[in-house]
């Protein structure tokens, strides 16, 4: 019974203008992740969620109900921050108690509450301890414990496990995942490493300099990116990017420029027909190069010459000179080159993605 | 190869013997601790020992005097007037010490706030700080003049008051009047240090408190109190002993007076020792201090270990 609604939010900070325009529903029991560059206003959003940064415009509402106005202790929200923010002071214990303490709960329901959390997240022998004795995994644990002993209509996640080392934080990912799967709370989770949004997300929002760049569904993003943005950020190793010239050639529609030839596949060519003899963006995920062999049509195949080959096991990844331009490839493992040896690489027509080079949504 | 030669250029020619002195580690401490031992052996431990040498004779100003043992401290111990700086001295550390802490917890939490000219208030905040004491408590000895005093002028105007007040001349009025100097001097300390204090303790804190559920004074409570004390038990540490040795507001404003009525430990040491001259009663005096700052410093050194090992 608790969906999160944004609608028309802005933020202004004297004369910067933070969070530009977010309207968003985020239904019952969603999970969903607000990803983006620093500074991208996703943070910002949060904290106006919470009640921690006042809202310059718009209004936010928390189970059908307007809480611009309410103080966060109000709005039955609990919050996870990037630095924990245990209560160096008080012991783990004391720390998942607090906020029921302050909401004046039975002493036998605190401790009922605070036991069962403790279960949950495996930290019931760390009861007695303070913060400081706790690792870094650890103190996100209570810091988890403290979000769910009040039972929440919403919780708020802020950049969570960005203070834990790479191995911590593939696990505590899947943790989290579990608990919302058991807690089947919503949550809004804000990061900037899309990884963590691809995977914990039930639905991703995209941000840049304040203004929502898509809401989608990750493979809705992976697959069908609204602009080059989101294209380029969604996704690892990035998408390839390169410039090239659309134009008209025996009835069908090429894509030109130092390096390549591409001839438009014929599901894109509608769209792109009223682009000819302009400058577009040609956009193509590494995952979908491959080392071309002598079946593969010219039209979607080109030179290029090895720079740098990093061995990733499962994958080789080449950084490939095109042109006057670069690229990344991933390969077969078993692939064998040498650096500046020449390779031609072919594309999987299905997975070509065109940009306006102005507007840069995508065509 | 390389390590070879190096070892061999060394073993051939040994460094000159200052050098090696000072590659032992035990003469380079011993070289690094003396500047300290010397300083402090000359301005603390020297002056200490022989205070307490001089509070056991009978030496005057021009008189040498001799061994007398206990007898100064009977007699300080038998002086009603000593008696009255005792209780002076206890009544105006502790009242003052109570508003300092107050008022600079009050005023570093308003300054902790972000507020256009925050640094300018900052600063400012630090005048009665920055001032020469005897200074400004010659500036307050004229607001209290019972002839030209503003505050009985503000008064009068205000129609609070008919007639004059004399603030220094009736004694509880002027124990009052240099409680209020010296907490008006001794609140940017506490309010600058405190505040630096609370500079210290995330914000972050206070929010997840505030989402918790905890309101305002809870959170100051629970939170920021808490969090805060060990910075306000040295603040305060520091602040005892000083107001308890305190000389110059006194000195200036009263002198000790009316009638002895306003003597602290220090000003009537100083009136015994050197304005009438009885050096080795005088020593007594300021010794009588010693053991009960001693036991307020242990106190509070315990306290503030116990609250830092939490």
């Amino acid at each position: 019974m608790a969906q999160v609604v944004l609608k028309q939010i802005n933020k202004f900070y004297d004369s910067v203008h933070a969070v530009k325009d977010v309207n968003l529903q985020i239904r019952d029991k969603e999970f969903v992740v607000f990803v983006g560059p620093s500074g991208c206003g996703k943070t910002t959003t949060l904290r106006m969620i919470a009640g921690l940064e006042a809202i310059s415009s718009g209004d936010i509402s928390i189970g059908g109900q307007v809480v611009n106005e309410l103080a966060p202790m109000d709005r039955d929200i609990a919050m996870v921050f990037q630095n924990y923010a245990l209560y160096p002071h008080m012991s783990v214990f004391d720390n998942m108690a607090f906020g029921l303490k302050m909401r004046k709960f039975d002493k036998s329901e605190i401790v009922t509450r605070v036991n069962h959390a403790a279960d949950i997240l495996g930290i019931q022998e760390l009861l007695k301890r303070k913060p400081r004795q706790l690792s870094g995994g650890q103190r996100q644990r209570v810091a988890l414990g403290r979000a769910i002993v009040r039972h929440p209509q919403v919780f708020l996640f802020d950049e969570p496990l960005s203070n834990l080392d790479a191995k911590l934080r593939v696990q505590m990912r899947v943790e989290l995942k579990k608990l919302h799967q058991r807690l089947g709370t919503t949550a809004v989770y804000v990061t900037h490493d899309q990884v963590e949004a691809m995977t914990l997300g039930d639905r991703v929002v995209v941000m840049k300099d304040g203004w929502v760049q898509q809401v989608g569904e990750p493979l809705e993003l992976y697959n069908q990116p609204a602009n080059k943005f989101v294209a380029g950020f969604i996704g690892s190793p990035a998408m390839n990017f390169s410039t090239v010239t659309v134009t008209e050639r025996d009835g069908g529609l090429t894509a030109v420029n130092g390096g390549m030839n591409i001839v438009v596949p014929p599901h894109l060519v509608d769209r792109l027909k009223p682009h000819a003899n302009q400058q577009m963006t040609l956009g193509i995920r590494p995952e979908d190069l491959r080392v071309a062999n002598g079946s593969d049509p010219a039209g979607l195949s080109f030179d290029s010459k090895v720079e740098v080959i990093e061995q990733l096991g499962s994958e080789i990844l080449l950084d490939v000179r095109v042109g006057d331009g670069t690229m990344v490839a991933s390969v077969e493992p078993t692939t064998r080159t040498k650096i500046q040896e020449s390779l031609r690489l072919a594309m999987n027509p299905a997975r070509l993605h065109f940009f306006d080079a102005k507007t840069e949504a995508a065509v | 190869m390389a390590v070879e030669a190096v070892s061999t250029t060394l073993g051939s020619a040994p460094p000159p013997r200052r050098q090696r002195l000072l590659e032992d580690e035990r003469w380079l401490a011993f070289a690094l601790l003396v500047p300290t031992v010397v300083l402090l052996g000359m301005f603390i431990a020297y002056p200490f020992i022989r205070g307490i040498m001089l509070s056991v004779t009978n030496s005057r100003v021009g008189v040498e005097g001799e061994f007398v043992g206990l007898a100064n401290y009977y007699k300080v111990w038998n002086d009603s007037i000593f008696r009255t700086a005792v209780y002076n001295t206890f009544f105006y550390t502790a009242v003052t010490s109570v508003f300092k802490l107050a008022l600079g917890l009050w005023l570093a939490m308003l300054l902790n706030r972000n507020f256009r000219g925050k640094a300018f208030t900052r600063a400012f905040i630090l005048l009665p700080f920055i001032i020469p004491t005897v200074l400004s408590t010659f500036a307050w000895k004229w607001m209290f003049d019972p002839t030209f005093s503003v505050i009985n002028w503000t008064l009068y105007q205000l129609g609070a008051i008919t007639g004059r007040i004399n603030w220094l001349g009736d004694p509880d009025l002027a124990m009052a009047s240099i409680i209020v100097v010296n907490i008006w001097r001794g609140v940017p300390f506490f309010a600058i240090s405190l505040l630096a204090g609370l500079q210290t303790i995330s914000p972050e804190l206070n929010e997840a408190a505030a989402i918790d559920g905890a309101k305002p004074w809870h959170r100051f409570w629970y939170i920021t109190w808490p969090l805060l004390l060990p910075v306000t038990m040295v603040v305060l540490l520091f602040s005892v002993i000083q107001t308890f040795a305190d000389f110059q507001i006194v000195y200036v404003m009263t002198g000790g007076g009316p009638a002895n009525a306003t003597h602290l430990f220090a000003t009537y040491a100083y009136q015994i020792g050197v304005g009438t001259g009885l050096l080795s009663e005088g020593a007594a005096i300021s010794l009588a201090m010693f053991p009960i700052l001693f036991l307020v410093v242990i106190v509070q050194l315990l306290y503030i270990r116990r609250v830092e090992v939490r």
